[in-house]
């Protein structure tokens, strides 16, 4: 049911906008494109499939894969707070994307390779640097600990940063629209990027689905039962910050996604990986199409980069979930 | 049974056994070194009945008792073999906690959540079953009624229990054989009758135990 209500609402984001399209419109649009027939010029062919379809996908899919990312490491951490924004991960990505551009690193043959290669290794060395660090203070690696952590990286990569744009000179530009964090110029090749890294270390951790419950309920606990706890963790964090540094590297830095998104799923359909999983990631899409689509109408003309509205609405719901863990922990 | 005075090495020595601490020398299951073994090889040969996890998550009871039959999925998918569902009713229904099986266990007490990790390792079926202090923090019924759960469980052919025991009253009471430590070392060894005697005791613990306990017990007269 979810998949079907994700869909009905890409093609509602499709057809919205600053140029309002009708729903019939759009649909026929899509179905002739996609049986490959012609289709009748008055249709806004153009907006639908060159600007609408890949950033409607583009948003879907990473809507998908951050929260995907998130519900796995509240998972494997224990910790509801966990998230690529709050660890410091999607900073830690946000400081290779940025480094890339800044050297000009690419590879030979694939433009935008560098950024994302960068941004992926950055996003796990950046998660494997805050939970060593949070090891080292505090063997528990409670909640607490591994948010302040998650605090200082944030502000140490932003300063970084801060210092990398200020050499940056002629290539300030690109950088500047970069870090807005925004999918409005995505194109279907960021599209299947995005699809092939979701099916990729998507689909491996949502076959962790016992693992994460055993990590959840406990790390000891899962050593017990004959989870082989360091190669798990080790995948997990791996596909975690693959999936986040793509996305940071297509889109920017989008926060707060894999924070809200999978709290509001355990609330629906309760704390069992095995659901939470699939759930939190389509979840995931329609939460960010819906942001989009906010972002794009309500002060339309302007458009307000993704990244804003959902940043809003994650500070509000992060004070919440620390009222609720506050509450019910310790 | 393991006992010993504070800091005789019991937690460590059974937590060596688990394979969940380093240690130097070996430890052999059936003459294979268990170190060499994977988790999930060690896993059906030995469980632990865990202590104290406080997760924040609400998880349902019979969630947390299903994952005792991780060991026994199969292939890359981990599948679950047929009689999972079977398996899990009968551990719930060993450990009293049919009525349970869709509660969240943020709502259970402790008695009632170290119940719910014993299904668990009841469903894991281990043949050696490892217990670090099993009645602490449990009233005197929850303290009986785990007890008489875990000697039921026993008396099954082919399984074992090591259990770290301060109550040496328990000791006697459950156990067949003892095992006392101090510092360190293995200060004697045997059917319980035989270890867990006066005289041993007070060169351990250096004082009058026999005398003590008789003491205590009088008091119910």
């Amino acid at each position: 049911m979810l998949i079907i209500c994700a869909f009905f609402i890409a093609v509602i984001c499709i057809s919205a906008g600053s140029v309002s399209l009708p729903l019939g419109d759009t649909l026929t649009v899509l179905w002739k494109s996609l049986i490959g027939q012609s289709i009748p010029e008055n249709l806004h062919a153009n907006i639908i499939l060159k600007l609408r379809l890949p950033r409607v996908l583009c948003v879907a899919l990473t809507g998908a894969s951050l929260a995907l990312a998130g519900a796995a490491m509240q998972g494997l951490l224990r910790n509801p707070l966990a998230d690529g924004s709050t660890m410091g991960v999607s900073s830690g990505a946000s400081l290779g994307a940025i480094f890339a551009i800044l050297i000009g690193f690419q590879l030979p043959g694939l433009p935008f390779s560098g950024t994302m290669l960068t941004a992926v290794a950055f996003a796990f060395l950046s998660l494997m640097m805050i939970l060593a660090l949070a090891w080292l203070l505090d063997r528990s690696m409670s909640t607490n600990t591994m948010i302040l952590i998650g605090v200082i990286f944030t502000m140490f990569s932003h300063s970084v940063i801060s210092l990398l744009v200020a050499f940056a000179g002629n290539k300030l530009q690109s950088i500047t629209f970069w870090t807005m964090g925004s999918l409005a110029s995505s194109t279907l090749t960021d599209a299947l990027i995005l699809f092939v890294s979701l099916a990729v270390f998507g689909t491996v951790l949502l076959f962790l689905w016992r693992e994460l419950n055993a990590f959840a309920i406990g790390e000891e606990n899962a050593q017990h039962v004959g989870v082989n706890v360091r190669r798990i963790k080790l995948i997990t964090l791996i596909c975690a910050s693959c999936l986040i540094g793509v996305c940071v590297s297509i889109g920017g830095n989008i926060g707060f996604v894999g924070l809200v998104v999978p709290h509001m799923a355990r609330l629906t359909v309760g704390a069992n990986h095995k659901k939470l999983l699939p759930v939190s990631m389509i979840a995931g899409a329609i939460f960010l199409m819906l942001c989009d689509l906010a972002g794009r109408t309500i002060l339309s003309p302007i458009e307000l980069p993704i990244g804003v509205v959902t940043s809003l609405i994650g500070s509000v719901a992060f004070v919440l979930i620390l009222f609720r863990t506050r509450k019910v922990g310790r | 049974m393991l006992c010993g005075p504070n800091g005789a090495g019991k937690s460590t020595l059974v937590n060596a056994i688990a394979q969940t601490i380093p240690y130097s020398g070996k430890i052999s299951w059936k003459n294979e070194n268990l170190s060499r073994m994977s988790s999930r090889e060690i896993a059906r040969r030995i469980g632990v009945l865990s202590q104290h996890n406080s997760t924040g998550y609400d998880f349902r009871v019979e969630e947390v008792v299903a994952l005792g039959r991780y060991v026994h999925t199969k292939g890359i998918l981990n599948r679950n073999n047929d009689d999972t569902a079977a398996r899990v009713e009968n551990a719930l229904g060993l450990c009293d906690l049919k009525d349970f099986a869709k509660r969240s266990i943020l709502t259970l007490s402790g008695g009632e959540l170290q119940r719910v990790f014993l299904a668990q390792v009841f469903a894991q079926d281990p043949a050696l079953l490892i217990l670090d202090e099993p009645a602490n923090h449990l009233d005197m019924p929850y303290q009986k009624q785990l007890f008489e759960l875990i000697a039921a469980w026993v008396a099954q052919p082919g399984k074992a229990v090591i259990s770290v025991v301060h109550d040496l009253s328990l000791a006697k009471r459950y156990g067949s054989h003892a095992l006392l430590m101090n510092h360190g070392k293995n200060f004697g060894f045997g059917p319980v009758s035989d270890v867990l005697t006066g005289e041993n005791l007070n060169s351990v613990y250096g004082m009058d135990i026999q005398k003590w306990m008789q003491e205590m017990y009088r008091q119910w007269k």
